[in-house]
């Protein structure tokens, strides 16, 4: 069972983050035989605790302590507060998230090379290509259970997908189905299959869909190699004269300081704490923060070009019964420049309840345009757009100068400014979108904002060499050995698909090297 | 606690008459405003009542949806008054705030006005201010997450303890 680990043992690797990239590393490494502890900022909520209610869930799982925001996003007028919509919570991110499972395009790791060099934008290919990453593409598909691999049949198409699939027929497009999905469709891994609950945003109360919090950690706990102790927030990495990272300094349930000693340090708070916590370690060593000789920590943050499309129709949908994203159109995701852009994205379905549904639909907008679009929500559709954003070193997370948290640390800015071909790409996917609802015979679509972010990439970003990035081929700082970055801010760029496929995949990948360093006795 | 309850409110239609009365619909009466149409009423303790039926007439103003009744916008502006009992800075920007709606829209003040166009263009005027931002933005988890008018925009709400939308219509369509 869950092994307590001592303090003062500095032979455990100790994760920071039990999400996609911490929970699967925790795993991974503790199915080797290697001590680990993953320290958890949330609580632990299993998933009987989940609750089939919009803002009650949110409540329970989400990230609310404070962040600001700044830049020409939208988000940081209608949410200043709230630049990312993701959790704190035991499974990170993987309670809240819909399960769409891709993997990157071949071009999308050189996306340099590709689309050349655009002004504005900090593109860089990454050190790894898709052939290297293939095998553990197929290992995480496997472990997520993900539909339409491994013999895994399709989700049936819900109301909001057969409205899709009708309009995208009308249109031409060839490839529509209901996704790539790590959400049973058929009870696997001791875990049942869907059943069309619709909250999948909400945490699967079934445990139909794959999450760190109850198929990772508990197998992880079972070997008596893996610790999570959750409530435990870390503020600083300690590191020795030599420059390895030593320890990590962290509050704990009472607010209280301790220092967990570690032989390994990797970070895998997502995009916007990973860099946090890293920028407040600085040291008279590293004044800049760890891990930061390059200069790149915090930098390139991408959130994906996002955005919805809602359409009314005269008659009704339901789109918010079943699944929430089992349902993609992929013909756009290529990269066609003729388009007026370079890169691509995928349009997948997306319900909100009518309480998220009234928050997000037009932040801010008020009088009837508003409310007569509500008014018909039982007869309305809507689509995801989720496309590649061009990194910027603009863009970034900083240490806020004044604003500190309940422990005194730092808390996060997250300054973005869309790049023209975001935003070019978002009007042609809108222009797609209606145009594909209409087909169907709806009599008003919307276009809608980004809701604040779900995906958060980019922001220690892997590179060849040292000075254009934070972390090597495996995630490993480039200037400290026994530092790893094992979450989404590894991305060198962000790809048109949803992240967690590949976070997962290069956690397992991370995983097989860090064993191999420590037996080797490099690290 | 929302202290929103229903009952007759036992007054004739010619008491009501002599005691103040909003628009066409809401009345008040001591420290609470009443529907005698819809048979509630609901008490203030801060805010004036007839602070508070402005409110609801400015919350449908600013979310109208003709199928909800009046009760859940009063429900939805309810926590002003709450606040305002345990913050006077709070009573101050809502009683201050519907003074000045009332003096921008003539002598016989905001609910004086008889056409929903009219109302609008000075909430229009006042978009921008602290005050109408606090009304918005309260009415957007204060109104959409009352369970009671879900089923008014036809959204079912929690569905785990019923299996789920498996057995219950998840690919129900039959128009496409
Ligand atoms: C509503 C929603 C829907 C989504 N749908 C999809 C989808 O369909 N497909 C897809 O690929 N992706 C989806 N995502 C994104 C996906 O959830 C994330 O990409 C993924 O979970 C990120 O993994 P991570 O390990 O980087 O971070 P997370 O999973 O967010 O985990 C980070 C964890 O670290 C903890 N933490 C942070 N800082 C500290 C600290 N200092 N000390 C201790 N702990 C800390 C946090 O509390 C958190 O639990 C969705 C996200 C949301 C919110
Ligand atoms: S729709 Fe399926 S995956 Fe989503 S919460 Fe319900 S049972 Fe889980």
């Amino acid at each position: 069972m869950a092994a307590p680990f001592d303090l003062k043992n500095d032979g455990v690797v100790v994760i920071i983050g039990s999400g996609a990239g911490g929970g699967t590393l925790g795993n991974e490494l503790a199915q080797k035989g290697i001590d680990v502890i993953i320290l958890e900022a949330g609580a632990r909520h299993e998933y009987e605790d989940f609750i089939n209610d919009e803002w009650d869930s949110f409540a329970q799982l989400a990230w609310t302590d404070k962040r600001t925001t700044s830049g020409d996003w939208r988000v940081a007028k209608d949410f200043p507060n709230l630049p990312a919509w993701i959790v704190k919570s035991v499974g990170g991110s993987t309670t809240h998230w819909a399960g769409a499972s891709l993997r990157l395009q071949e071009h999308e790791f050189k996306t340099l090379s590709t689309y050349g060099k655009l002004e504005g934008a900090n593109l860089l290919d990454w050190p790894i290509t898709l052939a290297d990453l293939e095998p553990y593409y197929a290992k995480a598909e496997d472990k997520l259970g993900v539909t339409l691999t491994n013999n895994i049949p399709g989700l049936p198409g819900n109301n909001n997908f057969k409205v899709m699939k009708a309009g995208a027929d009308k249109l031409g497009y060839k490839e529509c189905h209901t996704g790539r999905m790590a959400i049973n469709s058929e009870p696997r891994d001791d875990r049942n299959a869907c059943q069309q609950t619709g909250f999948c945003f909400q945490g699967c109360k079934w445990g139909a869909k794959w999450s760190t919090l109850y198929t990772e950690i508990p197998k992880g706990e079972a070997t008596g190699h893996l610790e999570v102790r959750p409530n435990a927030m870390a503020i600083k990495i300690n590191h020795d004269a030599s420059g390895k990272v030593t320890g990590v300094v962290y509050a704990d349930k009472d607010g209280k300081l301790q220092e967990q000693k570690a032989r390994i340090v990797a970070v895998a708070g997502n995009s916007i704490e990973s860099p946090r916590l890293l920028l407040n370690s600085a040291s008279s060593q590293f004044p800049d923060g760890l891990a930061n000789s390059s200069g790149q920590v915090g930098k390139n943050y991408m959130r994906h070009t996002t955005g919805s499309v809602y359409g009314v129709f005269d008659k009704p949908v339901h789109m918010y019964r079943g699944t929430t994203m089992a349902g993609i159109i992929r013909d756009e995701a290529r990269n066609d420049p003729s388009r007026g852009f370079v890169g691509g994205y995928e349009l997948e379905t997306l319900s909100l309840g009518l309480p998220f549904m009234a928050a997000f639909l037009n932040p801010g907008g008020w009088g009837r345009s508003f409310t007569t679009a509500l008014d018909h929500y039982d007869h309305m559709a809507g689509m995801w757009i989720v496309g590649e954003d061009m990194p910027r070193e603009e863009n970034r997370i900083t240490l806020h100068a004044d604003i500190k948290d309940e422990h005194g640390m730092a808390v996060a800015d997250v300054h973005f400014d869309d790049h023209a071909n975001d935003t070019a790409m978002r009007n042609h996917a809108y222009k797609q979108g209606s145009a594909l609802y209409a087909a169907v015979g709806a009599t008003r679509t919307f276009p809608t904002p980004p809701y604040p972010s779900t995906h958060n990439l980019g922001t220690n970003r892997m590179s060849e060499k040292a000075a254009d990035g934070v972390v090597n081929k495996h995630g490993q700082a480039h200037d400290i050995k026994n530092l790893f970055v094992s979450d989404g801010s590894q991305f060198t760029t962000g790809g048109a698909e949803n992240p967690t496929l590949t976070i997962v995949s290069l956690a397992i990948r991370q995983a097989d090297y860090i064993a191999e360093q420590m037996s080797a006795k490099s690290i | 606690m929302v202290t929103i309850y229903e009952k007759k409110p036992g007054l004739s239609r010619r008491e009501l008459l002599k005691r103040g009365s909003v628009g066409a619909l809401l009345v008040i009466s001591g420290s609470a405003v009443i529907s005698p149409e819809h048979a509630w009423g609901l008490q203030t303790s801060a805010l004036k009542p007839e602070t508070m039926a402005t409110l609801i007439q400015m919350a449908r103003d600013i979310y109208p949806h003709d199928q909800v009744p009046d009760k859940y916008y009063a429900i939805a502006v309810k926590a002003h008054d709450e606040q305002a009992d345990k913050d006077p800075a709070h009573k101050d920007l809502i009683e201050k705030g519907i003074a000045d709606l009332d003096l921008k829209s003539g002598k016989d003040g905001y609910t004086g006005l008889g056409w929903e166009e009219q109302r609008v263009a000075v909430l229009r005027e006042i978009e921008d201010t602290p005050f109408f931002q606090a009304v918005r933005g309260g009415l957007v988890v204060g109104l959409y997450n009352q369970k009671e008018v879900w089923p008014i925009f036809g959204y079912e709400g929690e569905s785990y303890s019923k299996g789920g939308y498996m057995a219950r219509g998840f690919d129900d369509i039959e128009w496409l």
